[in-house]
């Protein structure tokens, strides 16, 4: 069982939190990284990440984490499996609380990421693994020959209904805005695609299906027409919200929620810190939560030896 | 301690449906993250669970008609058959008290 002081808690171990681990552990703080789910955070469900520099064939985001990981595990990182549910600030001491106790440090680093959305209408957890999906790496090979619906407008959107055209017969991008928001390289490739047709302006309303996903109703918000769309699958990527619900009242956040920082990563507490996608104006992208992994680490290093 | 053991559609029906015991059948493809990150708890479940539960893994990618057949359309799925019939299903990866907890409860029901 780890001993419950340290001097840096990470919460998060995504690649912010891993990168910080990294920094910190090599720093020879005593370190660690508190993820309640799986190691690697949401990049895992990446088959390829094309624009992390140092891997020209692009590399996947399990590899890419996994890697991370071993690196900072083996500079003396060290890691517990819970979900933080509290954080107390007691002067220079940090407190954070999980199911398995409560453990202090000088510094702590906050990468716990955001959480994906749902599109919360009805029929969605109904039908979730019965044609439901939020991760086409997983299970775009289950629909093979088949009509799907990718759900939003994003790079994580778009890059997973071009890996989907591998399989799918046909796949809608169902999008409530006239514009995507992908990077123009990917957008370039899902506008050349055969398979892919555009669906603008629309929202779902509901997943309708027997056994598995029959179809979708689907509504124009210019016009609140509505309307169907028979499909035998449905992939969720309309965004993620940060995972800050606890922290609420202890560090100022922006009014997405985020975690407010300066150009050192420092919250509105002192010795709190925050990288990666849960921080406010974070670009939400690998290479970006990693920078600010190491930004913190270092501010944290700096923090504690005042 | 034991593994779960990797098997195919021809040798499916005699070691999960035929089983004494519960299975746990964990299904799963070299290309999908959440699987691999879930694979290192089932190793572990079938060390703590051994004698009590038999786990197998099987790869969907090579074995299409097993998947179809259990309705898989989502991975990594854990489904946990009983007397030749499948009594709990757990889709996406969870953390380890979470499966823990699943397995008990199908294993209680």
């Amino acid at each position: 069982m780890a001993e419950s002081k340290y001097d840096v808690i990470i919460i998060g171990g995504g690649p912010a939190g891993l990168s910080a681990g990294l920094y910190a552990a090599r720093a020879r703080l005593k370190t660690l990284l508190v993820e309640k789910g799986a190691v690697g955070g949401m990049i895992i469900n990446a088959a390829l990440v094309e624009n992390y520099p140092g891997f020209p064939d692009g590399v996947s985001g399990f590899d890419l984490t996994e890697a991370m990981h071993k690196q900072a595990i083996k500079f003396g990182m060290e890691m517990l499996s819970a979900e933080v549910t509290g954080l107390k600030v007691d002067g220079k001491n940090k407190v954070i609380t999980t199911p398995e106790g409560d453990f202090s440090a000088g510094a702590v680093i906050i990468a716990g990421g955001s959480e994906r959305q749902k599109l919360d209408v009805p029929g969605e957890a109904e039908y979730t693994g019965k044609g439901v999906s939020y991760c086409a790496t997983c299970d775009g090979a289950f629909f093979r020959d088949k009509v799907v619906a990718v759900v939003g407008g994003g790079n994580a959107a778009v890059t997973e209904a071009l890996e989907i055209t591998r399989f799918a017969s046909k796949v809608y991008v169902i999008h409530r805005r006239h514009e995507l928001r992908a990077t123009k390289v990917v957008q370039e490739k899902a506008f050349a695609e055969k398979k892919i047709e555009f669906i603008w302006d629309t929202v779902v309303t509901a997943v309708i299906g027997e056994a598995f996903v029959k179809k979708i109703k689907l509504r124009d918000v210019n016009t609140n027409k509505e309307s169907e769309l028979a499909v035998d699958g449905v992939f969720v990527n309309v965004g993620s919200q940060p995972a800050t619900g606890y922290l609420k009242g202890i560090l100022a956040l922006d009014a997405n929620g985020a975690i407010t920082v300066n150009d050192k990563m420092e919250t509105s507490v002192p010795g709190i810190f925050a990288a990666g996608d849960i921080r406010s104006g974070s670009i939400r992208q690998t290479i970006g939560a990693a920078g600010d992994g190491a930004v913190s680490a270092v501010n944290a290093a700096k923090y504690l030896g005042e | 301690m034991s593994k779960p053991v990797e098997i195919e559609e021809a040798r499916f029906d005699d070691a999960v449906l035929k089983a004494t015991i519960p299975v746990l059948v964990d299904f799963w493809a070299p290309w999908c993250g959440p699987c691999r990150m879930v694979a290192p708890i089932v190793d572990e479940l079938s060390g703590e669970y051994d004698g009590k539960v038999s786990f197998y893994k099987v790869n969907v990618d090579d074995n299409r008609k097993i998947a179809n057949k259990y309705g898989v359309m989502s991975i990594p799925t854990l489904i946990i058959f009983k007397n030749g019939a499948p009594v709990g299903n757990i889709v996406g990866f969870r953390p380890k008290p979470e499966l823990k907890k699943s397995l008990d409860a199908a294993l209680a029901g």
